[in-house]
C-alpha cells in the first residue's frame, strides 16, 4: 500500500531519488543532513549516516490528532526553520490526517484517518497536539461525535510510537493547571503501551520536532529521552548553563527591573523572575524562528514551560528562584529536580519525580522506579 | 423533496473543534446548527493569581491569534492598575499585533480558505504560459512567469500521477461549484506554496520583539525588548534593518500577491456576494491606538455598530447592553433558561444534556453547543472583518471607503454584496492591505522615536503589588483578526478576584437564543445557501470558513465545583 503524501513520491523511488526529482541538489541535501546532525547534538561526521538513511527509507505515515489545545503547536511546526527541506521532511512522513491543513472535511476527512490507519497499522507514527480531558466521561471534547479518549486509544491502538508535541500532550497544560476544571491529562495518563516522547514546550520549537522524526528514520528508534520523556539532544542541558547571559549572571549583574539600564545592557534576568536555573530546554541553542531570537534573547524571563505543571510550579513568573548557584553544568534534570521547586502548589511532582533517564523503549522500566521527592517544601513559604 | 441531513464534523482548516448540522431540501439549506464541542475553563483557573501573569494563561487560550488575549489582557490588568505605558510599547503592541493579522489573514486565504474556491487537481490541465499571462497582468510579483508556473505545475502533475494526495486526499476536487479556470487554479496553488515559506520569515517580528512565535513574550506595563542601538543584546539597528525587511516583505506579498488573488477570484464568484448574508448586524469594538488606549479617538479602525445592514447609521457600542443567553448551550441560569444575564452578573454553570458521547445527531437536542448566545439588545452581532471595515465604511474612514470603493469598482458591483460570504473574505483581503501599509509608518515613529533618545518601554510605577489598591478592575479591548474580544479582570489584595473573556467566536458561533434567533454561522447557512451535493458539503465550508473559526476561544468559567466564580464590570 502506498502512504498518500503531498508530494507526489513514489514507492519505486528512494527519497534520494525524489529529492533530485524536485530539484534539491545533493549539495543542499547534505547540508540539511549536516544542520540536523547538529541539531541532534551528534559529530558532524554523522551526516553521511543522516543522509544514507534518509535517502533509502520508506515513509511511515502520520496520524496527527489534534485534541483540547489552542493549535499552537501545528503553528509551531509551521514554522521549522528549513523551510524547503523541513516541508520535505515533515511531507517525507506522509501527512495523512491533519486538521489544520487538510482539503477534507467531516466523514471523508474520518474516512482517510480509517484507511491511512488500516495501511499503516502497526507502523505508522501518532503525533498528539492538545490533552485529553477525562471528567464527565470526556465530554469537553468530542470530535466527530466520539470524546478525545476514545479517539487516542483507538489511534494509538495501531501506532508505532506517540510523538507528544507541546505541553498539553505532555501533561495537561494550561487547562491542567489549577483546579484543572476539565480533568485534563497528558497522553501518558491513557496510553500506557506504547513509546512516547514528549516533545515539550508551550509551544515547543518546530524543529524539535522535525528532528525527532529524522532520529526516528535515520537511527531506526526514538531518540533517548530524560525522565521526563524528552529528547535528551533537546532538552537535555538547563538553559541557565547554556545562557547568553549567563556570564552577567557569574559576575553578579542582574536586571533588577525592566527596562533599567542593565536591562539596556543584557544583564542577566534572574532578579525578574527568570526561570532558566530549572528549566530544560533548547531554546538558547536551537532559538526560535529561523534562528531569529529566543525569549531570554528578547528581553523577557523564562517561563519554564518545557517542565512539567509549570504554571503551577513556575508561578508566579515574575518571583525570584531561590539557591540558585549551587549546580554544576553536567547536572541534568533527573539529577537536581526538586531542589529548585518553587511556587505556592502543593502536590506538583517536579521531575524528580522520575529519576532514571533512558531511551524511550526502556520507559516501562522507568516508569516502575518509585516516585520520591515529588514533594517539597516551599522555600517561599 | 424529503430534507436530508447533513453533518460535518470535524470542520477542518480552521482553529478547533466545530461540527455543523443541517437540514437540505432541494439544493438548498432549510436549517442549521453550529456546535462548539471543547470546553477549557481557563478564566477560572485564573483565579487567586498574579494579575501580571494572566497574559500568559489567557494567551494559551489561542495559538492561531497568539498575541490578541495577551494583549488585550495586559490592557485589562493596565486599565485595573491605571498604567499608563510608553509610546514606544504601544507602537511594538501595534506593531505586533499588526503583523498577526496579516500572517494569520494570508495563512487564512490560502492553507485555511483557498480550497473551498480552488480546485487543486484542475491546476493540472492549465496552460503554464497564459497562467503566467493572468498573473502579469494583474500583478508586478516576479514569481509569476511562466517558468515558475511551470515548475509548480509539473510538481502537482507528478504529485497527482502518483495517486498520493495527503492532506488533499478525498478534497471535493471536481465539484461544479468550482468555477476558476485551470490557468487561476495554477496561479493559486503557485502562491498557496509561497504563501507558506513566507509566512515563516515575516512572523519573525514576533520573535524579535517577544522571543518567538507562537506564544511570544508580553509584559504588563510595556514590553521586555528594551532598545538600545548600541548593544548586541537589545533592539538594535541590526534588528531595526531586519525588522524593516520584514514589514517590506510582508507588504509586497500582501499586495502583489494576496490581494490580487483574492480580487481576480472573487470575480469568479460573484454569486456568493448574495450567498450567506446571514445576521444583518455588526459590531466591531476598534483597533491600533495610535495614542492611549483610552483615547478611542486614536483607534486606526474604529468602534461601532451597524444595524439591519443600515450604511447610513453608525451606532455607539456600549457593553453594558451585552446579554449571554443559554436556552441552546449545555449550561443552566439560577433564574431558568429564558433570561439573558449581563456579564456583570453572569453565570455559567455547565450543566450537560446532550447525548452519551459517541453520538450521531445533536440538531434532535434542544441544548447542543458549549458556545452561550451573547446578544446587543437581543440582536445576534456579526464581529470580524466586515464587521469593521463597515463600521469604518459607514464612519467615512479615509482609507477603509477608499479601498472597498476599489474593490467595489473592480468587481462591478455595490456595496450590497458585502453582507455576504464574499463580504466576509473580502473584508479580510481589505484590512490586510491596509495594516500591510500601515506597518511601514509604525515602525518608522518608533524609529524616529529612537533617534530622538526616546527608548522607553516600560512603566516601573506601578510593578510592585504593594503600589497597587486593595481592589480595582479594568477592561481590555481589541478587536482581534476574528473580531471583537473584551477581557475584564477584578484584583483584590493583589491576587485576580475574577476574571472573565468574552470572545468573538462567542458572537459569531452563538447558538440560538430563547427567542429562536440563530447565531451568524447558523444564520449564514440558512440564508439563500446552496447545498448540491450533501456527501460534499463544500458550500458550508465555504460560508464556514468565511468567519475563520476559533474555536479554543469558547471557552467559559468554570470552578471546581462547576459553579460560575466571576463576575464582570463592563465600563
Amino acid at each position: 500500500m502506498i502512504t498518500p503524501s503531498a508530494y507526489a513520491w513514489t514507492e519505486e523511488e528512494t527519497l534520494g531519488q525524489h529529492l533530485i526529482s524536485r530539484g534539491v541538489s545533493r549539495r543542499d541535501f547534505m547540508k540539511f543532513c549536516g544542520e540536523m546532525a547538529v541539531v541532534l547534538g551528534v559529530s558532524g561526521a554523522t551526516a553521511p549516516r543522516i543522509a544514507k538513511a534518509l535517502e533509502t527509507v520508506k515513509r511511515p505515515s502520520v496520524i496527527w490528532l489534534q485534541l483540547q489545545e489552542c493549535t499552537g503547536c501545528v503553528e509551531s511546526v509551521l514554522r521549522t526553520a528549513n523551510p524547503t527541506i523541513g516541508d520535505l521532511v515533515l511531507d517525507v512522513v506522509s501527512l495523512d490526517y491533519q486538521h489544520t491543513l487538510m482539503a477534507a472535511a467531516g466523514t471523508a476527512a474520518e474516512k482517510a484517518k480509517q484507511s491511512a490507519m488500516a495501511a499503516n497499522k502497526g507502523s505508522y507514527i501518532l503525533v498528539v497536539t492538545g490533552s485529553i480531558p477525562t471528567k464527565e466521561g470526556g465530554i469537553y471534547t468530542v470530535i466527530g461525535g466520539r470524546t478525545a479518549q476514545d479517539l487516542i486509544k483507538e489511534a494509538a491502538d495501531g501506532c508505532a510510537a506517540i510523538l507528544a508535541v507541546g505541553a498539553c500532550a505532555h501533561f495537561g497544560s494550561v487547562q491542567s493547571a489549577r483546579p484543572n476544571p476539565t480533568g485534563a491529562v497528558g497522553v501518558r495518563d491513557i496510553i500506557k503501551n506504547k513509546p512516547i516522547v514528549n516533545i515539550a514546550g508551550c509551544p515547543p520549537i518546530g524543529d524539535v520536532v522535525t528532528a525527532t522524526v529524522v532520529h526516528y528514520l535515520t537511527f531506526g528508534r526514538l531518540p533517548a529521552v530524560d525522565g521526563e520523556g524528552r529528547p535528551l539532544f533537546a532538552y537535555g542541558k538547563r538553559i541557565h548553563d547554556q545562557c547568553t547571559r549567563r556570564a552577567h549572571f557569574d559576575a553578579g549583574q542582574f536586571v533588577e527591573s525592566f527596562d533599567d539600564d542593565s536591562a539596556r545592557k543584557g544583564y542577566c534576568l534572574y532578579s525578574v523572575g527568570c526561570k532558566g536555573p530549572e528549566t530544560f530546554s533548547p531554546c538558547p541553542i536551537f532559538q526560535w524562528n529561523t534562528r531569529t531570537s529566543w525569549p531570554i534573547g528578547a528581553g523577557h524571563p523564562c517561563i519554564g514551560c518545557t517542565e512539567p505543571h509549570f504554571w503551577d510550579t513556575m508561578t508566579p513568573f515574575y518571583g525570584r528562584l531561590p539557591n540558585v548557584g549551587g549546580f554544576a553544568v553536567e547536572q541534568r534534570a533527573d539529577t537536581i529536580g526538586a531542589a529548585l521547586a518553587i511556587g505556592a502548589v502543593a502536590g506538583i511532582a517536579t521531575h524528580a519525580a522520575a529519576t532514571v533517564f533512558t531511551q524511550i523503549r526502556r520507559r516501562k522500566a522507568t516508569q516502575q522506579v518509585p516516585e520520591s521527592a515529588t514533594e517539597t517544601e516551599n522555600p517561599n513559604g | 423533496m424529503a430534507k436530508t441531513r447533513v453533518v460535518v464534523d470535524p470542520i477542518t482548516r480552521i482553529e478547533g473543534h466545530l461540527r455543523i448540522e443541517a437540514q437540505s431540501e432541494n439544493g438548498k439549506i432549510s436549517k442549521a446548527w453550529a456546535s462548539s464541542t471543547q470546553f477549557r475553563g481557563i478564566e477560572t483557573i485564573l483565579t487567586g493569581r498574579d494579575p501580571r501573569d494572566a497574559w500568559a494563561f489567557t494567551q494559551r487560550i489561542c495559538g492561531v491569534c497568539t498575541v490578541v488575549h495577551a494583549i488585550a489582557s495586559c490592557r485589562a490588568v493596565e486599565d485595573a492598575l491605571d498604567i499608563k505605558i510608553p509610546a514606544n510599547a504601544n507602537t511594538i503592541r501595534n506593531l505586533v499585533h499588526g503583523m498577526q493579522f496579516i500572517q494569520d489573514h494570508v495563512i487564512h486565504f490560502y492553507h485555511l480558505h483557498a480550497l473551498d474556491w480552488v480546485d487543486v487537481v484542475s491546476a493540472l490541465s492549465a496552460d503554464p504560459a497564459a497562467a503566467a499571462k493572468i498573473g502579469q497582468s494583474i500583478s508586478p510579483w516576479p514569481n509569476n512567469g511562466e517558468s515558475e508556473l511551470r515548475a509548480v505545475q509539473t510538481r502537482l502533475k507528478k504529485f497527482v500521477g502518483g495517486g498520493q494526495l495527503g492532506i488533499f486526499t478525498n478534497g471535493y476536487w471536481g465539484h461544479p461549484a468550482y468555477k476558476l479556470p485551470p490557468e487561476v487554479n495554477l496561479l493559486a496553488v503557485s502562491h498557496y506554496l509561497e504563501a507558506l515559506d513566507w509566512q515563516r520569515d515575516v512572523i519573525r517580528l514576533h520573535t524579535v520583539f517577544g522571543g518567538k512565535n507562537p506564544h511570544p513574550n508580553f509584559l504588563v506595563g510595556g514590553m521586555a525588548s528594551a532598545i538600545n542601538i548600541d548593544s548586541t543584546a537589545t533592539i538594535n539597528a541590526e534588528r531595526i534593518a531586519d525588522l524593516m525587511g520584514m514589514v517590506t516583505r510582508a507588504r509586497a506579498f500582501v499586495e502583489q500577491v494576496y490581494w490580487p488573488d483574492l480580487v481576480a477570484i472573487a470575480g469568479f464568484y460573484k454569486e456568493w456576494g448574495a450567498i450567506g448574508g446571514g445576521v444583518p448586524n455588526f459590531l466591531a469594538c476598534g483597533e491600533f491606538p495610535e495614542g492611549d488606549v483610552r483615547d478611542l479617538d486614536t483607534l486606526y479602525f474604529p468602534r461601532g455598530i451597524i444595524l439591519d445592514k443600515d450604511l447610513t447609521k453608525v451606532h455607539e457600542y456600549d457593553p453594558m447592553k451585552v446579554r449571554e443567553f443559554i436556552h441552546s448551550s449545555w449550561y443552566e441560569y439560577g433564574k431558568g433558561d429564558s433570561v439573558g444575564l449581563h456579564p456583570y452578573e453572569g453565570e455559567t454553570t455547565p450543566k450537560y444534556t446532550g447525548p452519551k458521547p459517541p453520538w450521531t445527531y445533536l440538531q434532535d437536542e434542544t441544548k447542543y453547543t458549549w458556545m452561550k448566545a451573547p446578544r446587543y439588545e437581543g440582536r445576534a452581532m456579526q464581529v470580524g472583518p466586515l464587521s469593521r471595515m463597515l463600521v469604518g465604511y459607514a464612519s467615512g474612514h479615509k482609507d477603509i471607503k477608499e479601498l472597498v470603493g476599489e474593490a467595489l469598482g473592480k468587481l462591478q458591483v455595490g456595496p450590497e454584496v458585502l453582507f455576504s460570504t464574499l463580504g466576509r473574505t473580502a473584508a479580510r483581503g481589505i484590512e490586510t492591505v491596509l495594516l500591510a501599509r500601515k506597518m511601514e509608518q509604525w515602525l518608522g515613529e518608533l524609529n524616529g522615536r529612537i533617534k530622538n533618545g526616546d527608548v522607553a518601554t516600560f512603566t516601573k510605577a506601578k510593578w510592585e503589588p504593594s503600589s497597587w489598591p486593595a481592589k480595582a478592575e479594568g477592561y481590555g479591548y481589541l478587536d482581534a483578526p476574528r473580531g471583537a474580544l473584551g477581557h475584564w479582570v477584578q484584583i483584590e489584595n493583589g491576587k485576580i478576584a475574577r476574571y472573565q473573556c468574552v470572545v468573538p467566536s462567542t458572537w459569531n458561533c452563538s447558538p440560538r437564543d430563547a427567542e429562536g434567533q440563530p447565531g451568524p454561522y447558523e444564520a449564514s447557512l440558512e440564508d439563500n445557501h446552496p447545498l448540491v451535493d450533501p456527501e460534499r458539503p463544500i458550500e458550508i465550508l465555504r460560508t464556514i470558513h468565511s468567519y475563520d473559526p476559533c474555536m479554543a476561544c469558547g471557552v467559559h468559567v468554570l470552578d471546581a465545583e462547576g459553579r460560575e466564580v466571576v463576575e464582570v464590570k463592563v465600563q
